[in-house]
């Protein structure tokens, strides 16, 4: 486990993963988007509205993985100061947010010609509206600190208070849901099982593929520019410490430490 | 007026640290950093601003994690944060006194938390230690900062404690409370005590060992990457 | 336990020392629920249909903002790092001051939500489930915005940060807070919500004062 924690071996592995994730991102967009999109049947009930499930179902599904993935690497960072884990939790949130917000959106524009109407209170929509709150939530804890080290804790801690609480407010909220709303038309999983179909099904996984390969190509590069950005930062604070005059050769030093250093990392 | 330390006086108590490193905010504040303090002995932390002297004594408070090294406590390693915790006593630049209480109330808030209960005769004990006797019945929010950084100090007063970290003691006190300040520490060392202090001018501090913490400073502007590598 | 109680009466204290805080939230939540008859218009039927939510959302919030004080001040005056170093276990210490929060918040909160809830006329049946559903409630809002509070310190715009952190957890005491009073008004039993509630206590006492001490102990790293 600690193996993973050494940010060189760390990254050996992620760039390993890298071309895979996303050669197998870009194949399985290729075949899924147009099938998807131009050749699957529309649905009997939901003609082709039915279309944007392929987009809303994988981020639907990226929004819990991520966040998932998330409280993993908060309690890793935690338990077992794991400084890669909380990296990878915190390159990954921004991209929980996106994608929960695009599974709001695509959500309300389903919900137009279904319902009527861009919003319904439905108890899975109003999950997911809170769960974008606990990202965006995250993402300011972890901006708000002047120290980055003190930012990263709390945003660990709080990753996991919400991690807690999230099956309670998903269920508090599907109650409430039921208890004030008739049975209406549910969004995705629920829609989805009772028209079970190859002709959707076939497209479904190939975009959930293509979507999930997507997040882990963009993670190991986000990981490998967020320790460029930590190293750029400390070789400041060095500089700072030691009174190092801000001179042009210490400056030019400085650079070329920094172009050198990916490289480094990569290989 | 002196009493025994609480728990294991009668075994001669050491407090040591060796290898300790740091790193704040990114940056390694010290590294390599030992030291032993014997029973009734002194260290007098000096070193220029930003040498990591309150570091220092905040990492062996217990209130910030070492980056590297062991720090032991009667040569057994300390792992209970807690029971370290019970044993010292630490002085910052927060007096930590509460303004809308009074000068007893402060003390024998303290003395509740750390023996117990608070017991009259140790809260004046305290208060004529640092000479607060006659402002007993004030509300804290009264005092000057000299006043009040002296109440400060009388919480070393009301539970004995063995180990006592004082983060620049000698600040904002005129002379007669700087001697006050010199008679506690002979005391507590008399008894056993272990002090640490930062400070600029230590002369509270008879006979202590000095550690200048520049001496710990990395002086290489590469030493980051290093650092981050060989972690772990 | 010694620490409980002398953290505990010292919070208590310096409350009533102090008590135009407590007061002033306690007259945030009176103004603010006042607003929604303006806001809504003064018809009896449209306020006592809203009044049990109302009188839970601007609980929530003037809880929220009392919660912004509870450890600010001993972070900057020092008295956070003796509290980590009493010896004693943290969470006790937080523990204690919890309660002490609770009681010179929550307490008064619930004693004057009749008052308001007579504003808004809530039907007579609707009292009782009110004040037991606060009862059980406002232990659960200060325990988890007591993990909120300890996140926040150090940070620019506390406040507005430990909103956005802790109001989207509020939500499953509000629902089932809420649903307490209408049941009860619609003549339905109040139990099962009252029971739910109960139950969110139960665990946000079992959980919140362990994940508060551990974002304590980062805050004084």
């Amino acid at each position: 486990m600690h193996r993973f924690a050494n940010p060189t071996q760390f990254m050996r592995i992620a760039n390993a993963i890298y071309p895979w994730a996303a050669g197998l991102s870009v194949i399985l967009f290729l075949i899924g988007l147009p099938i998807a999109l131009i050749t699957s049947p529309p649905d009997y009930q939901q003609s082709e509205t039915v279309r944007i499930m392929y987009v809303h179902v994988p981020s639907a599904w990226l929004a819990l993985m991520i966040y998932g993935i998330m409280a993993g690497g908060s309690a890793a960072f935690l338990i077992w100061r794991h400084p890669m884990a909380n990296l990878a939790a915190k390159a990954s949130a921004p991209m929980g947010a996106v994608f929960t917000g695009l599974a709001l959106i695509t959500g309300m524009l389903w919900g137009q010609p279904m319902w009527g109407t861009f919003w319904v209170w439905d108890g899975r929509l109003t999950s997911f509206l809170i769960l974008f709150f606990l990202y965006l939530g995250y993402l300011a804890l972890g901006d708000a600190f002047e120290d980055s080290e003190r930012g990263d804790k709390a945003a660990a801690i709080l990753c996991l208070v919400g991690s807690v609480n999230i099956p309670i407010i998903h269920f508090s909220v599907e109650w409430w849901n039921t208890l004030h709303q008739p049975s209406i038309v549910k969004l995705g999983g629920d829609g989805v099982k009772s028209t079970v179909d190859g002709s959707i099904l076939l497209p479904l996984f190939l975009m959930l593929g293509a979507f999930t390969f997507y997040y882990f190509a963009v993670l190991v590069l986000r990981l490998r520019s967020e320790l460029l950005a930590a190293k750029i930062r400390n070789a400041r604070m060095s500089q700072v410490a030691t009174h190092a005059a801000i001179d042009p050769a210490a400056e030019g030093r400085l650079f070329v430490d920094s172009a050198r250093l990916p490289r480094a990392s990569a290989e | 007026m002196v009493r025994p330390m609480t728990g294991d006086t009668s075994a001669p108590l050491t407090f040591s640290g060796t290898n300790l490193a740091c790193r704040r905010g990114g940056r390694l504040v010290f590294s390599q950093l030992n030291f032993t303090l014997p029973p009734g002995g002194a260290l007098v932390l000096r070193g220029p601003n930003g040498s990591g002297k309150t570091t220092l004594l905040r990492l062996l408070a217990g209130l910030t994690p070492a980056t590297a090294g062991q720090l032991a406590w009667n040569g057994a390693p300390i792992d209970d944060p807690e029971a370290h915790a019970a044993r010292l006593r630490f002085i910052s630049h927060l007096d930590a006194v509460k303004p809308a209480l009074t000068v007893t109330e402060n003390l024998s808030f303290w003395m509740e938390v750390w023996s117990g209960k608070a017991v009259e005769s140790g809260i004046v004990r305290a208060m004529e230690a640092m000479d607060l006797k006659r402002l007993a019945s004030f509300p804290a929010r009264l005092l000057s900062a000299g006043q009040r950084h002296r109440l400060a100090l009388a919480r070393l007063i009301v539970a004995p404690a063995p180990l006592w970290l004082l983060d620049e003691p000698g600040n904002a006190l005129d002379d007669s409370s700087l001697k006050a300040l010199a008679r506690i520490i002979a005391d507590h060392r008399a008894q056993g005590g272990m002090v640490m202090v930062a400070s600029h001018g230590a002369a509270f501090v008879s006979d202590g060992a000095t550690l200048d913490l520049a001496a710990f400073t990395p002086s290489d502007v590469s030493h980051w990457s290093d650092a981050e590598e060989g972690e772990k | 336990m010694s620490v409980f109680t002398a953290v505990l009466a010292r919070d208590l204290r310096l409350a009533l020392r102090q008590s135009a805080d407590s007061l002033t939230v306690v007259a945030f939540f009176a103004i603010a629920t006042v607003l929604f008859p303006f806001g809504v218009g003064p018809e009896a039927s449209v306020l006592a249909r809203i009044a049990g939510g109302v009188v839970w959302v601007t609980a929530l919030l003037a809880a929220l903002l009392s919660l912004d004080r509870i450890f600010t001040v001993d972070y900057e005056d020092g008295t956070l790092d003796q509290l980590v170093l009493t010896g004693a276990p943290l969470p006790v210490v937080v523990l204690a001051k919890v309660v002490a929060h609770w009681l010179t918040t929550g307490v008064p909160l619930i004693i004057i939500s009749p008052v308001l809830a007579v504003t808004l006329h809530l039907p007579a049946a609707g009292y009782g489930p009110l004040m037991l559903a606060l009862l059980l409630g406002t232990p659960t809002v200060s325990l988890v915005g007591a993990v909120g509070a300890a996140l926040v310190l150090g940070t620019r715009r506390g406040g507005v940060l430990l909103s956005l952190l802790i109001l989207p957890l509020y939500i499953p005491v509000l629902i089932f807070g809420t649903a307490a009073i209408e049941a009860t008004v619609t003549g339905v039993s109040a139990g099962p919500m009252l029971t739910v509630l109960a139950g969110f206590m139960v665990l946000a006492l079992t959980l919140s004062p362990w994940a508060t001490a551990a974002a304590l102990r980062q805050a004084v790293e």
